[in-house]
């Protein structure tokens, strides 16, 4: 029995219907029931089976997968007998476009015997879709992979990661010569860039969130246009300015500036997309409890954006990490350590990669396929970071800052404890568990 | 009454208005001061890039005049230089690059936000959003080393199959010559465009899953309602709804492109003359332009190289522009009645 029994209903005449519809159900019509005049009657009704099968609303039918390998099949073949036999088809890329095409073609109309027009459009739109978001994953992870299986041969050698390019020539073996003094550059030139920039991307999110009004708006309307900016100007920016006119050597610190111009309106956006997301009753009971905006600032807003802003921070460390334009301009280029960032060439991982890769010795290609797969580790691991701590909310605590923040109440407690009892002189009040002694 | 009449004095109009004044201490001063002063030296230092470039650029421009929009070479100590052939070349890069990204761009969006299982669609989106996060120096030593290589049949199969398009036409290779070199085909605006879209895709991608995800789920299960397939569905309301989502992430990715570098600078040959046919051998953008010309010019020279870098500038600025204005749109329209 499938019918659903209504609740509460009040009068006797429709609970008579609905045991009359009962009973229609179950048997052929009784004759019991004409002695109730007003009684709407239903036409009899087949007895049909009372448990029926669950329709299954997805998954694939086995039609549809034979119609997907055949086409596949088909158009494989076709473009076989095409390339090999019938014309003067060449190369890997055609074939695979052309069998795609005539997979499409036979596909709908495997479909379409069967089915009817909207169907059919909905397989053919289902398979586009597929293959085209496989075909852009499929490349991300072919670049990756290509770029470590190049550089593999350089990688698999120690000295790679110790040494730098002060003695190796081209033709070397690549048990000579590595890339340290290019990670150094890197983490000399994205720690300045990072140095200068987190300050004042910071002060800027802040200023955009704290002080609203036309003029935050006016430069927010400019953070967005500048990071509109072409990597390669934020270089030509500090060559014309640094070098040219103030004699600034081409330097480390000239490529952090330059790293820094590309990166700052990126953290300033990000992060006050973040400043954002602090949910204001917090502020407002911070102000409700006589805290200024610079303490509200100081102990609400950013300890509770923390986790984004750090994401912010991140994301343009990433960003700076890979950027080569601005670099090529302003850093120079050289062979050896150079340790201080504000004289001499430096030298850093993507820059590296370019210049080794366009040597006409395997030995410096594969050189610089390694320095490019060094270069994705630690974009990788920047980029996990970011994803580790801003996969939590604003105020989301981990397990450490709970138990950190957990103690910490427990110590006002016990100071406050202290001195009422000071104060006051009593002992009755249950004391508070001391349990690290402070 | 009594209250009442309080009440009338205060609604009166000779009651006088409380001024609600606030009162910062020293800290906030402080505060609100250096936070001031923050917006105001980012604001300088923003606006200084962009003025600074038209300042030294100004030079180049007075002395070049109009010749500078229609002057192909770029002998800026000898001849005459204009932003002609770089700036066609630029502009039909990140044309090929957004004819190759936006339907890759598109299917993926649509697959992670529509068709792909609840537990892999995390999975996916941190892989696009990874994808945005290689450097371009990796999809530069690719596309110089593996793709201009490969491409090259590809290439001409299209010219032999297509060249009767003019932009599909390489000058010089007889259709089905077997014997013309490969090198004919490499080093082309249509291999940079390739390169290139691998970069701006899942920009587009991102914003465009994004937008898609937000498509009410009412308006979804009523076109289900109604016997719409899934495509069916997908076409009367996830695509209406992310129209200018599908627009603005184009349009951003298209920014982006116009101002790649070092991946065109690594694949391309820079020529000087405009080159409509993307497949031959040759190519030019403005930022490759810079990239391989600011160490060896004149001040003069760096002057015109600033000219370029300035109109570059101020095209990816409209294009962005215009692309942040079309997706701000999209979300304000975001929340429907569901």
């Amino acid at each position: 029995m499938t019918v659903t029994q209504p609740t509460g209903v009040g009068d006797d005449q429709s609970v008579q219907t609905l045991e009359r519809e009962r009973d229609d159900m179950a048997a052929a019509p009784t004759d019991t029931a004409t002695d109730v005049p007003p009684v709407t009657t239903l036409p009899p009704r087949p007895a049909g089976p009372t448990e029926q099968d669950r329709r299954r609303t997805g998954g694939m039918r086995a039609a549809d997968v034979f119609a997907f390998f055949g086409a596949f099949a088909g158009a494989a073949t076709t473009t076989g007998v095409l390339w090999t036999e019938l014309g003067p088809f060449t190369g890997l890329i055609g074939y695979v476009m052309t069998t795609w095409v005539l997979f499409m073609t036979y596909y709908a109309l495997l479909v379409s015997f069967e089915q009817n027009g909207p169907a059919v459009r909905d397989r053919i739109a289902s398979a586009a879709v597929h293959s085209l978001g496989l075909v852009m994953l499929a490349a991300l992870v072919f670049v990756i992979v290509y770029t470590f299986s190049r550089g593999w041969h350089a990688l698999v050698h120690l000295n790679f990661y110790v040494q730098d390019m002060r003695s190796t020539a081209p033709q070397d073996p690549l048990t000579k010569g590595g890339l340290l003094h290019a990670v150094v550059g890197t983490l000399y030139e994205v720690g300045l860039a990072l140095g200068i920039g987190i300050p004042f991307g910071l002060l800027g999110a802040v200023f955009l969130h704290e002080i609203p009004g036309r003029f935050a708006r006016f430069v927010r309307t400019v953070v967005g246009a500048m990071t509109a900016l072409p990597d390669v100007l934020a270089g030509l920016f500090i060559y014309a300015t640094l070098i040219l006119i103030f004699g600034v050597p081409f330097s480390g610190f000239a490529a952090a500036t330059a790293l820094a111009v590309t990166i700052l309106p990126i953290i300033i956006r990000a992060g006050d997309v973040v400043l954002r997301l602090v949910p204001g009753s917090l502020k407002e009971a911070a102000y409700a409890l006589g805290a200024g905006q610079w303490k509200t600032v100081r102990h609400i807003l950013l300890p509770t954006a923390r986790s984004g802003l750090v994401t912010a921070v991140i994301l343009g460390a990433a960003r700076a990490i890979g950027e080569t334009a601005p670099v090529l301009l302003v850093a120079g280029a050289n062979n050896f350590m150079n340790l201080n960032p504000f004289s001499g060439p430096m030298m850093s991982l993507p820059l590296l990669a370019y210049k080794l890769v366009q040597s006409s010795q395997d030995n410096d290609v594969a050189r610089g396929f390694g320095a490019a797969s060094v270069l994705l580790v630690l974009v990788l691991l920047l980029f996990g970071l970011a994803r580790i701590v801003g996969g939590r909310g604003p105020g989301e605590l981990t397990k450490g800052q709970q138990r950190r923040r957990a103690r910490r109440s427990q110590r006002d407690a016990e100071r406050i404890y202290d001195r009422w009892q000071n104060t006051y002189g009593m002992t009755s009040a249950p004391v508070p568990s001391r349990r690290d002694g402070s | 009454m009594a209250d009442q009449s309080d009440v009338s004095q205060a609604l009166s109009p000779q009651a006088v208005r409380r001024a609600l004044k606030s009162n910062f201490g020293a800290a906030d001063r402080t505060f609100r001061g250096v936070a001031r002063g923050g917006g105001l030296l980012v604001l300088v230092v923003m606006t200084l890039v962009g003025t600074f470039l038209g300042f030294r650029a100004w030079q180049a421009l007075h002395k070049a005049g109009l010749s500078f929009l229609t002057t192909q070479d770029w002998n800026p100590d000898g001849g005459g230089f204009g932003i002609a052939a770089v700036m066609t070349g630029t502009v039909l890069i990140a044309l090929v690059a957004i004819a190759v990204a936006l339907p890759m761009a598109l299917g993926a969006a649509l697959y992670i936000s529509e068709y792909a299982p609840r537990r892999l669609q995390r999975t996916l989106i941190t892989i696009v959003d990874l994808m945005a996060a290689v450097p371009s120096v990796v999809y530069g030593l690719w596309g110089f080393v593996f793709l201009q290589w490969r491409v090259g049949p590809l290439s001409r199969w299209i010219s032999n199959w297509f060249g009767w398009i003019p932009i599909f036409k390489v000058p010089g290779v007889e259709r089905n010559d077997p014997l013309s070199t490969a090198t004919a085909f490499t080093s082309s605006t249509f291999i940079a465009g390739l390169v290139v879209s691998l970069m701006v895709a899942p920009i587009a991608c991102s914003i465009m899953r994004e937008a898609f995800g937000q498509a009410p789920l009412g308006e979804r299960e009523g076109a289900y309602a109604l016997g719409a397939t899934r495509w069916g569905m997908i076409r009367s309301v996830v695509l209406p709804f992310g129209k200018s989502a599908i627009v603005g992430g184009t349009m951003l990715g298209l920014g982006r492109a116009l101002g790649e570098t070092i991946a065109v600078v690594m694949v391309i040959s820079l020529v000087f003359k405009i080159e409509p046919h993307i497949l031959t051998n040759g190519g030019s953008s403005i930022s490759a332009l810079i990239a391989l010309r600011y160490g060896e010019e004149s001040p003069f020279g760096i002057s015109a190289l600033m000219a370029a870098g300035l109109s570059l500038f101020a095209l990816t600025l409209l294009v962005n522009f215009v692309a942040a204005s079309i997706v701000a749109r999209s979300r304000s329209g975001a929340v429907s009645e569901a």
